[in-house]
């Protein structure tokens, strides 16, 4: 920009080295994409959703919150509400109810998916390690009444 | 039109029957323009083709961030800093790990402490990455933004299977972190480092040395060494004013006094210097993580052993170099199990700060490329 106390000399011989330069520089970055082009081993895109059942979450992968049930659908959930005070805008409900021997267990988890944020800081605060972040990553949805869920499927065991 | 008719922010005054007055006029670039990272609004004064003066309007995604603090427990700030500065999302997280560090006393294990200093890396390559794919697509080039995002994918990849998320990882905490590394850690890293020794070349090919990108950058947006000082700019933008400056060295955290690495500068100050800083960057840290590697502890704790949620009362200050500068968390602590304040100092803020002095006399082109190498992110000055 600030070549004014150059010869005319001097500035026409800047102008046909850069007349050299300048294209040759393009033409290297030209033969960077050539080689991408014509290497098959070089390709990362994915066929996204072809490829849907080789996906593999990892196993720390933080998704929609869940329960940890066992196979008869039994939770550990105590009701104890550490989870709903430790999530920091209010996407968990936690609606204990006494059973019939009258203890404090769990009557509805209450879950808002729309809300939360999924920073895990509720299964960390869990001390019997009932909830857990699924490795789902496919989660949305036309219907937003869907997103307001209840985790657990029976009453907790207390 | 007299001189209160002027929109606020803007000073310089002219004479009214000047030719140059009459030719002026207004242009507002953004909230939506792609080249400004976010929701940013710069109201420009132009004159003809020339920035007379350029007013950066932001809070359009503000969140008060720091205001929620004050009614949320020490650990549930962690997924707001996360929110802030989304590209260094890991620095963020151990900025205020390190604060909140100092205020419950406790220390970490070694292996932690290099897991940290390798994760703090790779953030660091992730986001220079983003600034050399935006910094090619902002200048018309799409097909460079395809190749920083493709190496970082890679690095996200690996952050995603150590965090749990790609990119709001939340996953330091006072005294150590959330999990330990899972053994495909290293070889990963192995691998990628490996793979990227390679790609730094296409890298420096492919636009380095682009006529077009010398052309737009080599002489535009200077910011000089005693600029960057006063508006407190740090990070690769002072660095490439010769400011020599990096918290790493100065001011070690962490295992930085025990690593080797050289801290990148450049004397002119301008949007090739900026670039080239950080390209250099990305090669310490490479070096860093090699390092790393060798030294890496095989076995031991990768926690403290007290779990401690509560400060005790007081101020704790704590500064990190991320990649986009200068990091600081400053924490009161108040009895209870809740922050009376806590006050973020960013980096990008003071970047957007001295634009109206960088880009005086240019062209609404020249800015987008001074916007570029400033690579502000907008989440974290709003916050
Ligand atoms: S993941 Fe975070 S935001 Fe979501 S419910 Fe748990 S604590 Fe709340
Ligand atoms: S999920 Fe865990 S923390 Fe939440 S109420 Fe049940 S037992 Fe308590």
């Amino acid at each position: 920009m600030e070549q004014k106390n150059i010869s005319t000399k001097q500035y026409i011989k800047e102008y046909l080295k850069k007349c050299v330069t300048g294209p040759w520089s393009l033409l290297c970055g030209l033969s960077v994409s050539l080689r991408y082009f014509f290497n098959p081993k070089r390709i990362v895109t994915e066929q996204y959703p072809e490829n849907r059942k080789t996906l593999k979450m990892h196993e720390r992968f933080r998704g929609r919150l869940s329960m940890v049930e066992d196979a008869d659908g039994n939770n550990r959930c105590t009701a104890c509400g550490m989870c709903e005070r430790s999530c920091p805008n209010g996407s968990i409900n936690v609606q204990a109810t006494k059973n019939i021997a009258g203890k404090k267990v769990l009557g509805r988890y209450v879950y808002h998916f729309a809300s939360c944020t999924q920073c895990g800081l509720c299964v960390e605060a869990c001390p019997f390690g009932a909830i857990e972040m699924a490795p789902e990553f496919e989660v949305a949805t036309t219907d937003i009444k869907s997103l307001e869920m209840i985790l657990n499927k029976k009453e907790g065991q207390g | 039109m007299s001189m209160t008719q002027l929109p606020p922010g803007f000073k310089i005054i002219r004479d009214e029957n000047s030719e140059a007055y009459s030719d002026e006029f207004f242009v507002n670039m953004g909230p939506q323009h792609p080249s400004t990272h976010g929701a940013l609004r710069l109201a420009i004064r132009m004159d003809g083709e020339t920035i007379v003066e350029l007013v950066p309007h932001h809070g359009y995604i503000h969140r008060g961030m720091e205001k929620q603090a004050e009614s949320m427990s020490y650990l549930q700030y962690f997924p707001m800093s996360d929110r802030q500065d989304y590209l260094t999302a890991i620095q963020n997280n151990l900025g205020v790990a390190l604060a909140y560090e100092k205020g419950m006393n406790v220390g970490v294990p070694l292996r932690q402490e290099y897991i940290r200093v390798m994760l703090q890396e790779l953030g660091r390559i992730a986001s220079h990455l983003v600034f050399f794919g935006c910094f090619g697509g902002d200048l018309g080039g799409q097909t460079c933004l395809l190749f920083g995002f493709k190496e970082r994918e890679m690095v996200h990849d690996i952050l995603e299977e150590v965090t749990g998320s790609r990119l709001t990882m939340n996953y330091f905490r006072p005294g150590g972190s959330r999990f330990d590394v899972p053994d495909t850690f290293i070889p990963r890293v192995k691998a990628f480092l490996d793979h990227m020794e390679s790609t730094m070349k296409d890298y420096e090919r492919f636009l380095s040395k682009n006529v077009i990108v010398r052309e737009r950058s080599i002489g535009i947006g200077v910011l000089s060494k005693e600029d960057a000082i006063a508006y407190a700019c740090s990070g690769p933008v002072a660095r490439a004013s010769g400011v020599n400056f990096d918290v790493r060295r100065n001011n070690p955290y962490s295992i930085y006094s025990q690593l080797e690495f050289d801290v990148p500068l450049a004397y002119n100050g301008d949007c090739y210097d900026r670039y080239n800083v950080r390209i250099a960057e990305i090669h310490e840290s490479m070096r860093i993580l090699r390092q790393c590697i060798d030294k890496f502890p095989a076995e031991g704790p990768w926690r403290s052993k007290e779990k401690p949620v509560k400060l005790a009362p007081g101020r704790y200050y704590s500064e990190i170099e991320t990649a986009k500068g200068l990091y600081a968390t400053y924490v009161v602590a108040a009895a209870g199990d809740k922050p009376y304040r806590i006050h973020t100092r960013g980096p990008s803020f003071p970047h957007i700060g001295v634009l109206n002095k960088m880009c005086q006399g240019l062209t609404v082109s020249d800015l987008v490329t001074i916007m570029a190498t400033l690579d502000p992110v907008i989440p974290e000055i709003d916050r």
